[in-house]
């Protein structure tokens, strides 16, 4: 059985509102009827074979083909099954996502995994700001599940994020892990101004010294034995996360944000 | 039943079920894993005093260990299993969060989880550290050395214990030797502890005794010095006995360890004083699992 292929014909002005291409939402539908679905697209609707070619027929591997930025709610509370987007993911990808796995080839817009519960997204290539965030005026982003991004993320990466791991081979934007209450946060490339703001737990693993705060308090060069466990269970990713010399145990740990309840820790790889 | 000159009596080992579980326990080196998991399993002999019987099972490669370094895999048996959670928690309480350097992982993925460092976490007060790793909860604790690392919960499975076979000789260090012997060759086998200092007791009991506060007492059939007082099982020859008790997983893995413990005993055979091989049984009334000598030497 081949992946259900929605093959974009042509990029459209007004931006398209994805989230009834989910695998659990197609799973018993015929071909006709998956045709047959509208999306929101602007203030009008428009039928899922005016927009998209359709091949192949396992809903429980979908592939979004010529994809663009401006396909929003890609995976939406996704609950199992593969979605594979060649090209950009707009905004909300993955959003409330509960099982599963999506994978991006380009890059993908706002609130990407914003309150993703478990599974894992894959994003080849950048995330734009309030990646596995809360929405706006909720409180608890991120539950659980894996982001792993190969490019750079935007500001306020994992803002109110919960628990789970958002990896990033890249760089960070400003007030990386801010408000984050527990998870992982780890991050290869620079990061930007106010990492950690508000942050009241959780790990922000960096690879490079971040811009030095006064809300952080030096605790000193320790060896973790954590790190290692951590860096196994990301053995299975095609990431460099994956590649044994990436792996740690030696880090400075600074706590903080000593504005909040200060038990949030910023690990940095020593040597 | 004789081999190599050692009679093989007619006889079974009876035992019980158990509550069982594992715990992994790692360090710098393998010195203090071991010295750790030796405090973890110290007076734990018999449920009888002890509230449980434990023993190592085996030291752990460092490719084998959750976090890669030198480890001693331990199990820990009780009667049921709220007994067995509280020995388990105050053992690694006292014993391995105490010990410097060590870290303390699940041995049984499955079963029903009881604690392991879940609430040893308090020590922590409020600065520990909880991870979600792949699914298992790890409680990292600040202590004096760095940090304790704990995995939060183990499994509990069904279990047995009281496999036994008892060692007849015709002197006491023959008797010792060859429980040293079969000892060497049993904790090659996994899945099963020998809990007995050694793995070796000399002081098997009966239950019961004329004193009305003690529920067992010495085996009277089996001491030597006893032969010409009381109803023996010992022939004239005989002057020493050993047994060697065996908790293990399955009664697979109990029958296989005392066919391996017992051929090592039946090698050393007659010529080096080694007479009979028996087995402690109470006529089949206490447990439902009984190991019929002949049967597992066959």
């Amino acid at each position: 059985m081949s992946a259900l292929t929605f093959t974009l014909k042509q990029q459209l002005d007004q931006r398209v509102d994805m989230s009834p291409l989910v695998c659990q939402k197609l799973a018993d539908l015929a071909l006709t009827d998956i045709a047959a679905l509208t999306l929101q697209n602007g203030k009008r609707n428009i039928r899922v074979d005016e927009l998209f070619g359709i091949t192949g027929s396992d809903t429980q591997n979908i592939v979004i083909k010529n994809s663009f930025g401006k396909l929003d709610f890609i995976g939406k509370e996704l609950d199992g099954g593969c979605i594979t987007v060649e090209g950009d993911a707009g905004a909300y990808l993955g959003l409330g996502m509960k099982s599963g796995e999506i994978q991006v080839s380009g890059d993908a817009g706002l609130y990407a995994a914003c309150e993703m519960k478990k599974g894992l997204l894959k994003i080849n290539g950048n995330a734009g700001d309030f990646l596995g965030a809360a929405l706006p005026g909720n409180k608890m982003g991120m539950k659980g599940g894996t982001i792993l991004v190969k490019g750079n993320v935007g500001e306020r990466a994992g803002d109110h994020m919960r628990r789970g791991n958002i990896l990033v081979e890249g760089n960070a934007g400003d007030y990386c892990g801010s408000r984050m209450t527990a998870g992982t946060i780890a991050v290869m490339g620079q990061t930007g101004r106010y990492l950690g703001f508000a942050m009241r737990r959780g790990t922000l693993l960096l690879w490079n010294q971040p811009q030095t705060s006064a809300r952080f308090n030096d605790c000193g060069a320790h060896t973790l034995a954590f790190l290692p466990i951590l860096f196994a269970s990301f053995s299975q990713l095609d990431s460099r996360f994956a590649d044994s010399s990436a792996a740690f145990s030696r880090v400075h740990r600074y706590a903080g944000d000593m504005s909040e309840m200060g038990r949030g820790e910023v690990l940095v790889k020593i040597g | 039943m004789i081999i190599n000159g050692v009679v093989i009596d007619a006889t079974f080992a009876e035992a019980f079920p158990m509550k069982a579980t594992r715990a992994i326990i790692t360090a710098q080196n393998e010195k203090w894993a071991m010295i750790s998991a030796q405090a973890m399993t110290g007076f734990a002999t018999s449920v009888i005093a002890c509230g449980c019987e434990a023993g190592i099972e085996r030291v752990l490669d460092p490719s084998e260990t959750p976090d890669g370094r030198p480890g001693v895999s331990i199990m820990i048996f009780a009667m049921g299993g709220k007994g067995l959670a509280k020995q388990l928690e105050t053992r690694a309480g006292q014993c391995v969060l105490t010990s410097p350097t060590s870290a303390l992982f699940a041995g049984i993925d499955g079963g029903t989880r009881i604690a392991l460092g879940k609430n040893l976490r308090y020590f922590g007060d409020g600065f520990q550290v909880a991870k979600l790793i792949d699914g298992k909860r790890y409680w990292r604790i600040p202590v004096m050395d760095g940090e304790f690392l704990t995995e939060a919960t183990t499994g509990q499975v069904d279990a047995i214990g009281g496999g036994n076979f008892l060692v007849l000789a015709e002197s006491q260090p023959q008797a010792l030797a060859a429980c040293e012997a079969a000892i060497e060759e049993m904790r090659k086998i996994p899945n099963v502890i020998m809990p007995f200092p050694g793995g070796v007791v000399r002081s098997g009991s009966k239950v019961g005794s004329k004193y009305a506060a003690l529920g067992a007492s010495t085996n009277d059939a089996f001491c030597p010095t006893l032969k010409g007082m009381t109803k023996t099982d010992l022939s004239p020859e005989i002057e020493s006995v050993m047994e060697i008790v065996i908790d293990g997983l399955t009664k697979e893995d109990i029958a296989k360890v005392m066919r391996v413990g017992i051929q090592a005993v039946c090698d050393l055979g007659s010529k080096n004083g080694i007479k009979r091989i028996s087995a402690g049984n109470y006529g089949g009334k206490l447990g439902p699992f009984h190991f019929h000598l002949q049967e597992i030497m066959a």
